[in-house]
């Protein structure tokens, strides 16, 4: 899933301020599991939001609509009919959610609620952890299914770096280092030998450096 | 035996005698006597001089103008090349420039991350890693191409070197990694600074029996301790750092004014131990801010005067 984290309500307030009618837009796919931007969360902020402006002696009006999807076309007509009562939206979807529907509607101010971070996994309640930078071109298959591009905080092909300790990331003692989990995995699997095969050297255009991508699927397109 | 490059480090290598490296850190702003004072108490006792680049991230005066200084002066400079910081381009374009001044060795790294420094909230590059970047140089020299193909008019002419820690987890993974980099195309090796002399000398043994001592020059790294309080930092902060408890207390157990002098003793006690060691072709003398020390330990260690070379071109 896509991982989010909420942001600090002061942020929000600092955006929000000059409306007087704003619509709490929550998602729910992936920030619905993040716990960052579901119902539950659009209900508290929406709350937050209201006693904030209601102190200040703001009569603010906050409506709250949480859509099945933000990234497609599908649910964001959903609001096309109501958007216009609003001065703002705050969504709460990632920021792939916000932008599709600025797209959609020009001339509404969309404002971010959460802080888009990765594509990850619920590790434990509470705790989410990056698993993929979506580079293009998947190489798990050569490293026991451990990802080196984001799995090592230095990207290497050809890990672990010198500063691997105990399991652990140079840079944090919380981190696992991902060359470490590379070798465990391929001791795991037998094929620790996969290990001594040079990684070319990596064409990075699939990834974010060759610019904005696309994926075109000639055989589904209406 | 032949040599590939007109490096004197190699021929030196080549002609078995064991070589001594040391290395100098550029200064944190432009003044380049910073870095020609440290070459010339050194110089004599050395055969080539490392420049880092940008050491633990901190933004420093670049390795590749560092290593000219070092040049001009009619040293032996060895170009430490990171891949944070630089992309494909950038990595061969300042290799070309440092063959246009006839630098001969090159040292491929990776590079510590750059949170360590003094620009934490920075990008790094990673487009290469180390290995990449040994194969990047051999393929320039050998075959005098650049990586998207073309052809390179008067290709660079570096002995090519990277880095080895032996002390680093997963320990079964170090001589395979080593391996890999021998395959790679690196022809030498300096190694982490060595405080454990046991686990050392296990890696090497790793080292001998898959053959690989025949196929690169491993340079021992050895940094003596000022004091006792550098010793602890070393085991407790650096990331890949092996120093026995021992090695600590030996340290610890001087009073404060001969820590230095036993700092010394240590280093050149491991020189010592590590000139009986198959495989060890050399030593890299880090003297972290201590330069003025290395012509003392080297001498002390009996690897001065250093080999002169017949034809020296
Ligand atoms: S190799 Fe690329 S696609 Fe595969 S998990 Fe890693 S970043 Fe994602
Ligand atoms: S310690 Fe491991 S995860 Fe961290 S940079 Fe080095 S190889 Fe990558």
């Amino acid at each position: 899933m896509i991982v989010a984290k909420q942001k600090p309500v002061e942020e929000i307030i600092e955006e929000a301020k000059e409306y007087d009618k704003i619509l709490l837009a929550g998602c729910n796919e992936c920030v619905t599991v993040c716990e960052a931007g579901g119902k539950k969360e659009v209900a508290v902020l929406a709350s937050a939001l209201r006693m904030y402006f209601m102190n200040q002696g703001k009569d603010l009006k906050i409506d709250e609509v949480t859509l099945e999807r933000q990234c497609d076309h599908e649910y964001l007509e959903e609001i096309r009919n109501t958007i216009d009562q609003y001065d703002a939206v705050i969504s709460l979807a990632c920021g792939v959610g916000v932008q599709f529907m600025a797209e959609k509607y020009m001339q509404m101010p969309i404002l971010p609620g959460v802080d888009t971070c990765f594509m990850g996994v619920t590790e434990e309640r509470g705790v989410w952890t990056e698993r993929c930078q979506g580079c293009g071109q998947c190489v798990l298959a050569k490293t026991g299914g451990i990802c080196p591009v984001s799995r090592c905080a230095k990207r290497l092909f050809n890990g672990p770096c010198g500063g691997s300790t105990k399991g652990c990331c140079e840079i944090n003692k919380d981190l696992l280092c991902g060359w470490q989990l590379i070798v465990d995995r391929l001791t795991e699997l037998g094929r620790l030998e996969d290990y001594e095969k040079l990684a070319p050297i990596k064409d990075w255009s699939t990834e974010r450096a060759g610019g904005p991508r696309k994926v075109i699927r000639e055989d589904v397109r209406l | 035996m032949k040599t590939k490059t007109p490096s004197k480090l190699e021929k030196i290598i080549r002609a078995g005698h064991l070589a001594v490296t040391s290395e100098c850190g550029p200064p944190r702003g432009s003044d380049a006597e910073a870095i020609t004072k440290k070459a010339e108490m050194i110089k004599d006792h050395v055969d080539a001089i490392n420049v880092t680049d940008n050491q633990t991230s901190m933004t420093r005066l670049s390795s590749l103008a560092s290593c000219i200084h070092l040049k001009l002066m009619g040293l032996e400079p060895t170009l430490q090349m990171v891949t944070r910081d630089r992309n494909r381009i950038a990595l061969q374009s300042d290799i070309l420039g440092a063959a246009s001044f006839d630098i001969y060795n090159i040292l491929c790294l990776s590079g510590d991350h750059q949170q360590f420094g003094d620009s934490p909230t920075g990008q790094n590059v990673f487009d290469l890693d180390s290995m990449q970047l040994v194969q990047t140089v051999k393929l320039m020299r050998d075959e005098g191409k650049f990586l998207g193909g073309d052809e390179i008019k008067r290709p660079p002419k570096m002995f090519i070197g990277a880095a080895a820690n032996p002390f680093a987890d997963p320990f079964e993974i170090r001589v395979p990694r080593l391996a890999k980099k021998v395959a790679a195309g690196a022809e030498f090796i300096q190694t982490q600074c060595i405080y454990n002399l046991e686990k050392f000398e296990l890696w090497m043994k790793l080292v001998r029996d898959r053959g690989l001592h025949e196929k690169v020059a491993i340079l021992a790294g050895v940094t003596p301790f000022k004091t006792a309080g550098m010793a602890k930092y070393m085991k407790n902060r650096v990331p890949g750092m092996d120093v026995p408890d021992e090695v600590v207390k030996r340290m610890a157990d001087v009073p404060k004014e001969k820590q230095a002098d036993e700092g010394i003793n240590i280093c050149v006690e491991t020189i010592q131990r590590l000139k009986e060691c198959e495989g060890v072709r050399g030593f890299h003398v880090m003297a972290i801010e201590w330069e003025e020390k290395v012509p003392e330990i080297v001498e002390r260690s009996g690897l001065y005067p250093r080999p002169v070379l017949k034809t020296d071109n």
